[in-house]
């Protein structure tokens, strides 16, 4: 069977860079990171103050009481990106395209905020009643359920659930759909709200939280900043897209996983080489085609410097001619969304012709000597780019795009 | 409470943490000798904060790589009037 060529024509993204795709690119290209104290967690109550939280998030503006009474922020932050994405790609829905539509969404932690809040007040508040509406509010699918109920679309819905890999593993999967003909279309991405003093709380046992802020690849990196968020994209096949004259951001080519089976928290070079390979071979790429990497990033020690290994034995010589950098240092680390708004940051980077910079970088670390875009946005013309995510467990998965430009 | 003390309690934490024979983990033990990584370092830290009642900071647990790098940091945290009388919380 023929693939199809698959076409990004519609893009959403809420992130603490701000609550549009607009305000995301601006602040992006601008290198300018949405880390602040966090206003969510009681001052004092965790060793790290800071966070990417979204802010100003008035759910009313959205959504209607009885609505917000079924969504968990995270739910909220799906479905919003979604609208924004299937309203900048001016669907034209019917019948038989709702029917040839998948959605396919990523979410880590789904709605533990709502969880966290019900069981405090049945464990510590002795209120011994938990709110019916915590099971709908909590599930990992709630933001592909109600997607679906929104916009009526009834092909395949389902939620991918991989630690930090989710979001690419959704994508991936949905690229795939398109691909082979199975869908016409598909809405997919992933969110997440990890603001809850239980789960923050579970992150600073693991002592990977930076006490001050994200710096990817620098030698004084103290590890990885929490962010909120959600992105979508649509696809469709390029074809398509053309002939219904929507803008194009740019294509999906190719899409790799693997596993490391090495260490469930530490990372491998040989299982994120893998995926990248994988990501490659499934887009018919050279090694040498690739000139920008979105990273994961993470601005932990073992992440960063791991990571560079895996692209040092990928890339070989051709590592020092790629641009590599970290947008976490900015929107934050976003779990189950952090492929989705990543492939959001790559998508613009090769629609506008500007590499989004690692902000935050104060010194080059011999251990990640990639050239990182450090501080500034770069205008460059990539063809083809990778955006990495690798998960505790050790589930990596890697998109590759090209520009439309 | 003596160093003989401090150092027999973090024994057992240790081995209990890592289902190790306590004669197995001595004083002088090194995390790699006692196959530990970075995950069951930071449970031991766990262990060990919940046991004293202090707070080990991320800066300081990122160079703990022995028995005695444990006994030393809480030592130090003790010495600075970290722990006080509480009770250590029981689940």
């Amino acid at each position: 069977m023929n693939n199809r060529r698959v076409a990004v024509t519609g893009i959403g993204v809420v992130s603490a860079l701000g609550h549009t795709r607009q305000a995301f690119w601006e602040a992006l290209s601008a290198g300018r990171p949405g880390i602040a104290p966090m206003e969510s967690i009681a001052p004092g109550a965790l060793r790290f103050p800071n966070g990417a939280e979204v802010r100003d998030w008035d759910p009313t503006r959205y959504f209607t009481e009885k609505d917000i009474g079924l969504l968990d922020r995270f739910a909220q932050f799906g479905v919003v990106a979604a609208r924004e994405a299937v309203a900048d790609s001016r669907i034209d829905w019917n019948d038989r395209l709702r029917e040839s539509t998948a959605i396919v969404t990523g979410s880590c932690t789904g709605g533990q905020t709502t969880e966290d809040e019900g069981f405090v007040n049945l464990y510590r508040n002795n209120i011994p009643r938990v709110n019916p509406l915590t099971i709908p509010r909590t599930m990992e699918n709630a933001a592909a359920s109600r997607i679906s109920l929104e916009m009526g679309v009834v092909g395949p819905a389902y939620t991918v659930s991989t630690a930090c890999s989710s979001a690419n593993h959704a994508i991936g999967q949905a690229f795939w759909m398109v691909r082979s003909g199975s869908v016409e279309m598909a809405i997919t991405g992933g969110s997440e709200a990890v603001f809850s003093l239980g789960f923050l709380k579970a992150w600073e046992a693991m002592r990977v939280v930076s006490p001050d802020t994200c710096r990817p690849f620098s030698k004084d990196r103290r590890g990885l900043i929490l962010g909120e968020g959600g992105a979508m994209l649509v696809l469709e096949p390029l074809d398509a897209a053309r002939a219904r004259g929507t803008q194009i951001y740019g294509e999906i080519v190719g899409f790799g996983m693997s596993s490391d089976a090495f260490h469930i928290t530490q990372p491998s070079p040989e299982g994120a080489a893998r995926a990248i390979r994988a990501a490659l071979a499934d887009g018919a790429l050279q090694a040498e085609n690739i000139g920008y990497i979105n990273a994961h990033g993470t601005a932990t020690q073992a992440n960063d410097a791991t990571e560079t290994a895996a692209i040092r034995k990928v890339f070989g010589a051709h590592a020092d001619r790629l641009a590599v950098s970290s947008t976490k240092s900015m929107h934050g680390h976003t779990l189950g969304a952090a492929g989705a708004i990543e492939a959001v940051a790559t998508l613009l980077a090769l629609k506008h012709g500007i590499l989004p910079p690692t902000a935050n970088y104060t010194e080059p670390d011999p251990a990640c000597d990639l050239d990182v875009v450090p501080n500034q946005a770069r205008p460059a013309e990539v063809e083809y780019a990778l955006s990495n995510s690798f998960a505790f467990g050790g589930l990596n998965a890697v998109l590759a795009f090209r520009s439309n430009r | 409470m003596s160093h003989e003390e401090l150092t027999e309690r973090v024994r057992q934490i240790i081995a209990s943490t890592q289902h190790l024979p306590p004669e197995k983990v001595t004083a002088d033990s090194t995390f790699q000798e006692l196959g530990i990584d970075s995950l069951d370092g930071i449970n031991i830290l766990f262990a060990v904060e919940s046991e004293f009642n202090i707070n080990i900071p991320d800066d300081a647990a990122q160079n703990i790589r022995s028995v005695r790098d444990v006994i030393d940091g809480i030592a130090a945290l003790l010495k600075e009037g970290q722990g006080g009388n509480k009770e250590p919380v029981r689940a």
